[in-house]
């Protein structure tokens, strides 16, 4: 695992750029270099990796299947694409630019250790190192109130989280008489459940959906996206959101798997609300914003679909749909923050002035909303074939096609705005020719993810 | 190969047109059109000697989906009005102006490629690909070159049909799991699998799937974005939606749902039979009391669709032949009547029946033309329609006691047809002469347009034995 240990201290050495360097650019390069490099990293670890057995490492702290490498190069990865498209604006929120870089090595580290946990505690770890920075992004706008208050309020609702899912491990500490996951396989079985252990598992159900923005622990996603700076609502919205979807599926399909029948019910009921009330939302959003805000509760809320389906498909849905997911969100942010006005009316025009940034966002538009050939429609597909396979659920799967028609209205909107409705849009940076090609290149990725999905698994 | 290139020639020159800046977009579209009639042409040929030809390579094995193409003779019909339809829409718009023509044709030939697609998918996955890829460019086409009120109207009808879509991918996604063995979308194991499925599970999954292709033929009373939609799209693109777009419905009712969930078909045929009549009379009488003659057209076809469907569902091998039929000639009917009208509001400015007339005074080959097609839309004996409708109410005399019936009420569609269309003739063509504002006869674009379309009438009238031929495999396979 030399990716968690490149991961720590590239996020040193960046802290400590900012003391030696004082230009923004160059810190902003080192960085981008940094993240190249921890790529090249991530990849060295999965093909070093035997491919048969899981390697454990450290007491049976971790252990790493090739799955969870993967998984871990595909979020390096698209923390990289991240950072290419947006370091300027990342460069812009305010004068901590090295700091900034440094905490989302930070945030990879919590990452790697979500992907690979074997251990409660490697659990624990993993989802605060993922959080702490994460609440300090969302308040780095320091002299705006709506940064602070974002700020303040993920960290209060975060802490409080925290805070349950550390209950529900003791709880099922309290049963199991062990941390580890794979002891919980041998000694919770489904007819002799001692009922801790039950209340256990609803804990951490709720500090999970409060993790991944599900409803009814949804609340405070609005607000901390709308009001963070855009360049990292665009990071927490896509990449730290599916790291912990990657952790919640881990830990409930490995450790929890043979006690599905007393928790699938949950996750059915909460999964229909977070669709619904995601969905349903977003139709009244006048900011693009605050439209993704809700549009990543509802995304949730299809993510949410692997974990309902405890089978193998369930894996390849979540991994195709964080990569999809990922991709066309940080697109569709890296478009947004071009402009000065962040409402749909910002919008109107943009293909006539535009036409690269208008269509581009065309294609994430039609990726988030679930249209073939791209790689959106291949996630919504691999994870309901995941619970089709599981049988029983028809119910959840019409009610989830129906809110992604709901969902069409909302997306939609924006390319009526650009191609079907006259303006003049505010652009509040340039659009190099830079910005275009890996505009061009983040689309590419995202019709290659939905004409050859395998190229992910 | 050949079946691939139907697809490729307008996909890659629809991408390609994105990129000419000038007028010399329409010479590509022509020539691209022109190209995938020849091919089509070709592949109709080789399927009226029973050859059913079939391209097949891997594409996402993790799936069980692979890039498969099939054509027999249901897909050649359909791929030959596609091929016939787009050239003359071509033809006919060669010397109208357009905004951006490069990304108006470029939309339209990509739109091609969608409807190709669907018509030649023998797998059910790329199929629902190519049932989605058909309707964003028409999504574009609409909204951006359409008439006043275009935003919402499109909108709507974009989200009806995807609501529609992605009930049918469930349906979809539920029979690939039922597949034995492996996964597989391919048709052959979709109908396999479907057969197999116990009753109760084919009804609620039969309803699943139908309610997409009800909203796209369209069926009482999912119809609802259809007037609007035809109304305030260009012509063009009117075109597209009632003469190939409604037969993406009715093709994949007889595709992907008849041979799949038979049982199912059976249990709602009552349904469907009761909605499609509803829907043939209400359509007609609705058009009667139509000013706009874009907006009667629109209800005219509602109706026409209407008896299909319901003729579709009656089980009789007659009746099969001709929805078969029915599919291409309605196809050419109401693209001549689209090209026609267009050419009127082009000259007068209006669509409004009340402030036209005297047509055949002032433009007498259009007239001519107007009135050949419209005998044929209404069903005149020498005329495609006629043996198209005839073997449609033989085959309403089905099997199912209430037919007699049906067969009476669906006959008033025709009568009330006559009403509104010979309305239609009478007050454009005749009465009092209106001055044109562009003066002018057919073109000799426009006439060559109306050439390809009448002489079709004409011919499928006089002897319609090669499309009976072509389609009697299928639709034999469809009535067992």
């Amino acid at each position: 695992m030399k990716a968690l240990i490149a991961a720590t201290v590239f996020g040193v050495i960046m802290m400590f750029s900012g003391i030696v360097m004082h230009n923004r650019k160059s810190i902003a390069t080192l960085a981008v270099a940094l993240f190249a490099v921890l790529t090249g990293i991530s990849v060295w670890d999965l093909i070093s990796a035997p491919c048969d057995a899981p390697q454990l490492l450290f007491n049976n702290m971790l252990r790493l299947e090739n799955l969870s490498l993967w998984f871990c190069v595909l979020m390096t990865a698209a923390t990289l694409l991240y950072v290419m498209l947006l370091h300027k604006e990342i460069e812009n929120v305010g004068s901590h630019v090295a700091e900034y870089f440094a905490l989302i090595f930070f945030i990879l580290t919590g990452i790697y250790l979500l992907a690979t946990f074997n251990n409660m505690l490697m659990l624990f770890i993993g989802i605060e190192i993922l959080s702490i920075p994460q609440y300090i992004l969302a308040g780095s706008d320091k002299y705006n109130l709506k940064s602070s208050e974002a700020s303040l309020k993920y960290f209060l609702m975060g802490a409080f989280s925290t805070g349950i899912m550390l209950m529900g491990i003791t709880l099922v500490y309290g049963a199991a008489h062990s941390f580890n996951i794979m002891d919980f396989v041998s000694m919770l079985h489904s007819e002799s459940l001692n009922p801790m252990a039950l209340a256990g598992i609803l804990f951490i159900i709720m500090a999970f959906s409060f993790k991944v923005s599900a409803a009814p622990m949804h609340m405070w996603t609005p607000d901390v996206y709308d009001g963070a700076p855009t360049p990292f609502t665009a990071f927490m919205a896509t990449i730290g959101k599916a790291a912990a979807f990657f952790a919640f599926l881990r830990l409930f399909h490995v450790a929890f798997a043979n006690l599905s029948s007393h928790w699938t019910t949950i996750i059915a009921i909460i999964t229909a609300a977070t669709l619904f009330i995601g969905n349903i939302t977003a139709v009244f959003q006048q900011s693009v914003k605050r439209m993704l805000a809700y549009s990543s509760i509802a995304q949730a809320g299809f993510m949410l679909f692997a974990v309902l389906a405890v089978n193998a498909a369930a894996w390849h849905g979540i991994i195709i749909y964080a990569a999809a997911y990922s991709v066309a969100t940080i697109g569709l942010f890296s478009v947004l923050v071009k402009l000065k006005d962040y409402t749909y009316d910002g919008f109107n025009g943009l293909a006539k002035k535009e036409p690269m940034l208008a269509f581009s966002a065309a294609i994430f538009v039609f990726s988030l909303a679930g249209i073939p050939l791209t790689g959106g429609f291949m996630a919504k597909y691999y994870v309901l074939l995941a619970v089709m396979q599981q049988g029983h659920q028809m119910w959840l799967i019409i009610f989830a096609l129906l809110m992604a028609a709901v969902s069409v209205y909302y997306y939609f909107r924006v390319i009526a705005a650009m191609y079907f409705k006259a303006g003049d849009p505010q652009i509040a940076s340039p659009v190099t020719l830079g910005d275009k090609l890996l505009l061009g290149l983040t689309c590419l990725i995202v019709l290659l993810l939905g004409i050859a999905p395998q190229l992910v698994m | 190969m050949n079946l691939l290139l139907l697809i490729l020639i307008p996909l890659l020159s629809g991408i390609f047109s994105f990129g000419i800046r000038e007028e010399g977009v329409k010479i590509l579209a022509l020539v691209s059109t022109l190209a995938t009639l020849v091919v089509s042409g070709l592949l109709a040929f080789s399927c009226g000697c029973n050859m059913a030809t079939t391209f097949s390579m891997p594409w996402i094995p993790d799936l069980g989906t692979r890039f498969s193409l099939m054509g027999d003779g249901m897909s050649a019909m359909l791929c030959l009005l596609t091929g016939i339809v787009m050239l003359v829409v071509m033809l006919v718009n060669n010397n109208k102006h357009v905004d951006r023509p490069n990304a108006f044709y470029g939309h339209m030939l990509l739109a091609q490629a969608g409807l190709m697609g669907v018509f030649l998918a023998n797998d059910a996955l790329l199929f629902y690909f190519f049932w989605e890829l058909a309707l964003i460019p028409v999504y574009f086409l609409c909204s951006q070159w359409g008439g006043e009120k275009r935003i919402p109207v499109t909108f709507k009808f974009f989200i009806y049909t995807f609501v529609g879509s992605l009930l049918m991918l469930a349906g979809l996604i539920y029979l690939s799991v039922q597949t034995p063995g492996l996964r597989s979308f391919a048709w052959q194991d979709i109908i396999h699998a479907g057969s197999q499925l116990p009753a109760a599970t084919q009804h609620w999954l039969f309803a699943l799937m139908f309610v997409a292709f009800a909203i796209k033929m369209p069926i009482f009373p999912f119809h609802t974005w259809q007037p609007d939609t035809y109304e305030v799209s260009p012509t063009p693109v009117t075109i597209i939606l009632s003469a190939l777009m409604v037969k993406m419905g009715l093709y994949a009712v007889l595709r992907w749902v008849l041979p799949v969930l038979p049982e199912g078909a059976i249990y709602w045929t009552d349904t469907i039979i009761v909605l499609s009549v509803i829907g043939i009379v209400y359509a007609s009488c609705l058009a009667i009391v139509q000013t706009d003659i874009k907006r009667l057209v629109a209800y005219s076809s509602i109706a026409h669709m209407g008896l299909m469907a319901a003729v579709a569902f009656m089980n009789s091998k007659v009746g099969m032949h001709g929805v078969m039929l029915q599919m291409f000639n309605h196809g050419i009917n109401i693209t001549g009547i689209w090209v026609i009208i267009s050419m009127i509001e082009n000259r007068w400015g209006t669509r409004d029946m009340r402030q036209l007339g005297g047509m055949a005074t002032s433009a007498p080959k259009m007239a001519i033309a107007f009135v050949v097609i419209s005998l044929a839309s209404v069903a005149l004996p020498l005329t495609n329609g006629f043996v198209g409708e005839f073997m449609m109410f033989n085959g309403l005399f089905g099997t199912s006691s209430c037919s007699h019936i049906v067969m009476v009420i669906a006959g008033l569609g025709v009568i009330l047809g006559a009403v509104y269309t010979l309305n239609m003739i009478q007050k454009t063509t005749y009465g009092e002469v209106v001055a044109m504002n562009i003066k002018g006869d057919l073109a000799f674009n426009e006439f060559a347009g109306l050439f390809i379309i009448i002489g079709i009438i004409i011919f499928l009238g006089v002897y319609p034995q090669p499309m009976l031929d072509l389609t009697s495999a299928v639709s034999s396979m469809l009535i067992k």
